[in-house]
């Protein structure tokens, strides 16, 4: 990175990676076991369960049903920068393109390993198998991965919210803001999301991309996020978030809009594109086409995996009613919005935002907090999820165009 | 200046956000004037930073979050019971009594 004025000394911001054969840098060494349909769901996770707490993560699509973006998805997460190996579990009767995904994964340059269970007679053998090959892969790979400096510009960092209530919009999103105008100072790669949960804050999205281009995908993207709920007839809002105060949809919208703090937007991109550069990134993360396969985002985890399709190494996720969540493959910063709760959850919760309400931080305290804790956690820190062994992963059936060249001006 | 214990996020707003949970009956300054909500109220909640008429805009960090439904007096609880979102109606359990 550069050091131009006003940037915090760089040598703060370096650390320790992984390097792949493919050349990505990732902060963590994990091997991925994942499942290709939900009838091998079992003897995948009795593979993952003696191998708990030594970076195997089990990761799978459940439907039998071929679909591109799972295809896609699956491929992206397994040879995610943060992944080593990835161990491939079929039933055999699926319609789950296995030789495909295997292929690319082989492509990347990574160790992959394809069990049909139909193929080995059944679960004892499979699960045998399976072990076997966990066993000595992770001997491997912890032997042979390279470790390369790494510094903050070739990090990319998503954010979330999830379990949200009035506290949310007012400490620990416009923290994490802060901490993403840090990032993009940094020529880090920044990206939120959650089109759903902006409704409302339109027009002044548009204003803040960098090209009028990109200005009039963000305002269509959003008429499609509107149509799309409106047909579903039910918006981003869950019964908890009226109980924590909050009222309607726009009014979480412009809560969780503070996420995006205050750099101009440099790009939409879909799940799965990483973004080609340092800056600040929405992510579109509904469908393309006719209404089809149900909610955008049946929960928060469906979110997280799609930024880590996006090469995201961490998300940081904001919570104010208090979610336990972390995820399979990148670390999860959880940062709490409100202060009641961190008192009663303190050990779920990486970062105490809510000490803004009591006059104890200042936002930009806070921010500061979380962007020193990317480092520590880009380092090999783990966080809170992550020790308590939370590895949360779901994918679902979506359908999406690739984007146009105005999405990406930069 | 802001009442203590209540944050106005943007000049603009017409609601202020509790910083703390409130108990039912309990005096709360504002806007110059003694305050006392019925109910309890937690921490994140709305109350009328002034009157609003039904059909005003509800002002939220300097934005729109919704209209309300019938006259909303100074101090009284913003919620479900008085404005609606100018999007989509807000889903709640038929059995929550909160």
């Amino acid at each position: 990175m550069t050091t131009t004025g006003g940037r915090p000394d760089s040598s703060i911001s370096e650390f320790q990676g992984f390097l792949r054969q493919d050349g990505r840098k990732g902060i963590r060494n994990t091997i991925v076991v994942a499942y290709l349909v939900e009838c091998a769901h079992h003897v995948a996770r009795e593979i993952v369960y003696p191998f708990r707490g030594q970076g195997v993560h089990l990761i799978g699509f459940s439907g039998c049903y071929p679909n591109q973006y799972a295809f896609d998805m699956m491929t992206r997460l397994c040879s995610h920068p943060n992944v080593g190996g990835a161990l491939l579990v079929s039933l055999g009767c699926e319609s789950f393109n296995r030789n495909g995904l295997a292929r690319r994964i082989e492509e990347s340059g990574r160790p992959v390993e394809t069990l049909v269970i139909q193929e080995q007679g059944g679960t004892l053998s499979t699960i045998d198998k399976g072990q076997q090959w966990l066993q000595s892969t992770l001997s491997e790979l912890q032997a042979t991965t390279s470790r390369t400096s790494m510094s903050v510009d070739e990090l990319i960092v998503g954010a979330i919210c999830g379990g949200s209530d009035a506290t949310s919009g007012i400490t620990a999103n416009p923290a994490i803001g802060r901490c993403f105008d840090l990032l993009v100072d940094h020529d880090a790669s920044a990206i939120f999301e959650e089109a759903g949960e902006l409704i409302g804050c339109e027009q002044i999205m548009a204003d803040r991309a960098v090209t009028p281009e990109l200005a009039g995908e963000i305002l269509s993207t959003m008429e499609k996020t509107a149509r799309y709920y409106a047909t579903l007839g039910h918006g981003s809002f869950a019964v908890g978030n009226a109980d924590g105060g909050l009222t309607t949809v726009e009014e979480k919208s412009m809560g969780a809009y503070a996420k995006s703090g205050s750099s101009s937007i440099d790009g939409l991109i879909k799940p799965g594109d990483v973004p080609p550069a340092g800056g600040l990134y929405l992510m579109d993360v509904v469908p393309d086409g006719e209404v089809r396969f149900g909610f955008p985002n049946i929960n928060d985890t469906v979110e997280i995996a799609e930024l880590i399709a996006s090469g995201a190494h961490m998300t940081l996720f904001s919570t104010g009613r208090g979610s336990v969540v972390g995820s399979a493959i990148s670390p999860v910063i959880k940062v709490c919005a409100n202060p009641e709760t961190f008192r009663q959850m303190e050990g779920d919760m990486d970062v105490d935002a809510g000490r803004v309400l009591e006059g104890r931080a200042s936002i930009d305290e806070v921010g500061q907090e979380i962007f020193a804790q990317v480092l520590d956690v880009a380092s090999g820190r783990p966080t809170k999820s992550e020790r308590l062994g939370h590895q949360e992963f779901v994918l679902t059936y979506k359908t999406f165009e690739p984007i146009g060249p105005a999405c990406l001006p930069v | 200046m802001d009442e203590v214990g209540l944050l106005r996020i943007s000049e603009e707003d017409n609601v202020y956000v509790l910083m703390r949970s409130i108990s039912a009956g309990e005096r709360l300054q504002v806007g110059g004037q003694t305050i006392v909500n019925e109910t309890s109220l937690g921490l994140g909640h709305k109350i009328a930073a002034c009157d609003i008429a039904a059909g005003d805009r509800i002002i939220k960090y300097g934005a729109p979050i919704g209209s309300a439904v019938r006259d909303i007096s100074l101090g009284e609880h913003v919620h479900l019971h008085n404005i609606q979102s100018d999007y989509i109606p807000t889903y709640t359990l038929e059995d929550d009594s909160a």
